[in-house]
């Protein structure tokens, strides 16, 4: 896989957030702990810095030390059954190591249901560990549209944080700032969306393991002039690949949609499986997860309660297979990979059924791959690449 | 001429074929794999009277494809399997092969591959659940199938887990149950196992059934009971992949 220039960028702009955040304390910055689906804008105007532990363990997972955490996890009595992204922070900590060295400890925690249940859970046990603050946002499930009153009890809920926020970091609220920030956080989707959608183009200059890699930015550092920044370099390079009709996979045959989170510690060896066989993962529906944010300027803050409601993993099966549905059209697909991910539940829960609808309705093959995003404890290397080729080859490759 | 290895689980085969099969060898797979596949391919050239200049392109397959160093190209089993299931019968439409090590289920669509599904990261449903089982019960695995012919009151194995099962034989074995109907009782656990596992794609007819434990009449038996298809057993079940492996490099050449 031709790697992207900006991959070099990425590590550093990811690098130095780590160090801020080793550093806060003597800007009087506070660090947060805040969860992947958590409507992060709002702490934005208070200058915390945001630190994601599911970025942070699948730095680990990508490390290949994802089970040493995990075992130190169960060691306390944690179920191998649990979250890998949990049981791998709560070894880092545990062990008060990682790969860049651990986290910097929290001064309060962030975290929103719409992406698991696990997330209450784990968090509750970070904020017993740490003694800190924990802000807890709920987010009703979207079984078919978003209720008013869902909206409206997310609104309350966020609206009562900002005292909390204010004390915790005293620091006033600055509407001005927040509202700014929104659209800071919208210029960055609307690049990523940008980003994502290259993968139209034929060939692809992207591959989904580029965007896998290039996600810790909008997870991350969402609303910040860097990820603008960043992005509009990637951007500029994926257009160069375009004009020299360069794609990421050499000889692009077949074009394929991935679900579900990545498998950390396998990518490399996977985008070389795919390569091989002259094919390209040119899109996934993990990754475009965030390429979605309305803004309505006379109500921001319903317009936050909103977007994050509707986020991938809180809508039924119903609407997530619209979604796919639409990748396979937008992206032109002649395939698509499940990833069966034993660690998280809400994304692989209803896989198989997806996977026969779409056959059913768009008549595309469907791969499943049993694996788990960081315990590669349960990757079966050797069987997963055979029904990887074994796909391949029936699709022509 | 043209050769396919197949380096499975518990054996490698060969096929060596000339507009017909010309010879065909299996032989236990050793932990050298590297030295298997060269002694299966010596045995496959011997066997047919040629010499390795004679042949003009080889496809390895099977587990330890890749292992194969005088193969030009490594292709699935699964691929191989359906390819050689089609050149046998080209009316088949659905391939179980069961193997030492996994048992898949392929649907067939005019001799190509429609849809694939295999069984994970466990030993149920494969040859080597029969292996700990003839272990267990301290007998030959090819003795199996006729021993279980003769049950006339099989038991009941709840667990398709091995270890569980080995552990529900031990404890017939000490309530002073007949083996062949504990063996009768495991071949229906086994035919369960993989019914549910094929039953994902669509079982259409024909159905044919390849790899070492279609050698197992019992298994078969059970199978055709629990699916309640009609289901043909080739010549020789075990070289199906390597078969298939001789006919894509004749394609590929």
């Amino acid at each position: 896989m031709k790697r992207l220039h900006t991959y070099q960028d990425l590590k550093k702009l990811v690098g130095s957030h780590y160090m801020q955040a080793k550093t806060a304390q003597f800007f009087n910055q506070k660090v947060a702990w805040v969860s992947s689906g958590a409507p992060v804008e709002l702490l934005r105007p208070f200058d915390c810095i945001t630190i994601y532990p599911e970025n942070h363990t699948s730095i680990c997972g990508a490390a290949k030390v994802g089970p040493e955490y995990c075992e130190a996890a169960e060691a306390e009595g944690y179920s191998r059954d649990l979250c890998s992204y949990f049981r791998c922070d709560r070894g880092s900590t545990l062990l008060g190591t990682s790969p860049i060295g651990g986290l910097p400890e929290p001064d309060f925690l962030f975290g929103c249901n719409n992406i698991c249940g696990t997330i209450l859970k784990w968090y509750e046990i970070v904020q017993r560990h740490f003694d800190v603050p924990f802000l807890f946002v709920d987010t009703p499930f979207v079984h078919s549209t978003v209720y008013e009153h869902a909206v409206e009890y997310v609104v309350e809920q966020l609206k009562g944080f900002i005292p909390v926020l204010e004390s915790l970091t005293e620091r006033e609220f600055d509407e001005e700032k927040f509202v700014k920030g929104l659209y800071l956080s919208k210029e960055c989707v609307e690049l990523w969306k940008e980003i994502l959608l290259f993968g139209a183009h034929k060939p692809s200059p992207l591959t989904c393991f580029d965007a896998f890699t290039q996600l810790a930015a909008i997870v991350s550092l969402r609303g910040t002039e860097e990820v603008v920044t960043h992005y509009k370099t990637l951007k500029t390079e994926l257009e160069e690949r375009v004009q020299k009709g360069v794609g990421a996979v050499d000889d692009e045959k077949i074009r394929l949609l991935w679900d579900n989170i990545p498998v950390w510690y396998a990518m490399r060896s996977l985008s070389e499986l795919f390569e091989k066989h002259n094919a390209c993962l040119v899109a996934d529906t993990y990754t475009n997860a965030w390429a979605s944010a309305n803004i309505d300027t006379g109500n921001p803050m319903e317009s936050l309660a909103r977007n994050y409601l509707e986020i991938y993993l809180n809508i039924s099966m119903d609407l997530m297979l619209e979604k796919i549905q639409n990748l396979i059209k937008v992206f032109d697909v002649d395939g698509m990979v499940m990833h069966s991910n034993r660690s998280c539940k809400p994304y692989s829960l209803g896989q198989y059924d997806l996977a026969r609808n779409i056959k059913e309705e768009t008549g595309i093959p469907v791969l499943i791959i049993e694996a788990d995003m960081v315990d590669s404890r349960s990757y079966a290397e050797a069987q997963v690449k055979t029904r990887i080729e074994a796909f391949l080859e029936s699709l022509g490759g | 001429m043209w050769c396919g290895i197949d380096i499975g689980a518990s054996t490698a085969k060969a096929v060596v074929f000339d507009e017909r099969i010309v010879s065909k060898v299996v032989i236990s797979s050793g932990f050298d794999t590297k030295r298997t596949a060269e002694e299966v391919f010596e045995k496959g050239l011997k066997k047919a009277g040629i010499t390795e200049e004679d042949i003009e392109y080889i496809v390895a397959t099977g587990y330890g494809r890749i292992m194969v160093s005088m193969a030009s190209k490594t292709i699935t089993e699964i691929t191989c399997h359906a390819k050689g299931a089609y050149y046998l019968d080209n009316t088949v439409r659905t391939v179980i092969d069961i193997g030492g090590q996994d048992s898949k289920g392929i649907a067939l669509d005019n001799g190509k591959v429609q849809d694939f599904v295999m069984n994970d990261k466990c030993a149920a449903g494969t040859g080597r659940f029969l292996e700990v089982m003839a272990r267990a019960l301290e007998i030959e695995l090819r003795e199996l199938g006729e021993l279980s012919m003769k049950s006339q009151e099989k038991v009941s194995i709840s667990s398709t887990c091995t270890v569980f099962a080995e552990s529900e034989v031990i404890s017939y074995k000490n309530q002073g149950k007949k083996k062949e109907d504990i063996i009768a009782g495991l071949h229906e656990a086994i035919a369960s196992r993989i019914y549910a596992m094929v039953n994902q794609i669509p079982v259409k007819e024909k159905i044919m059934v390849t790899g070492g434990v279609a050698l197992n009449q019992g298994v078969v038996q059970a199978l055709k009971t629990k699916i309640g298809k009609e289901i043909t057993i080739p010549e020789d079940p075990q070289i199906v992949g390597a078969l298939g492996a001789a006919l894509l490099a004749r394609e590929t050449f």
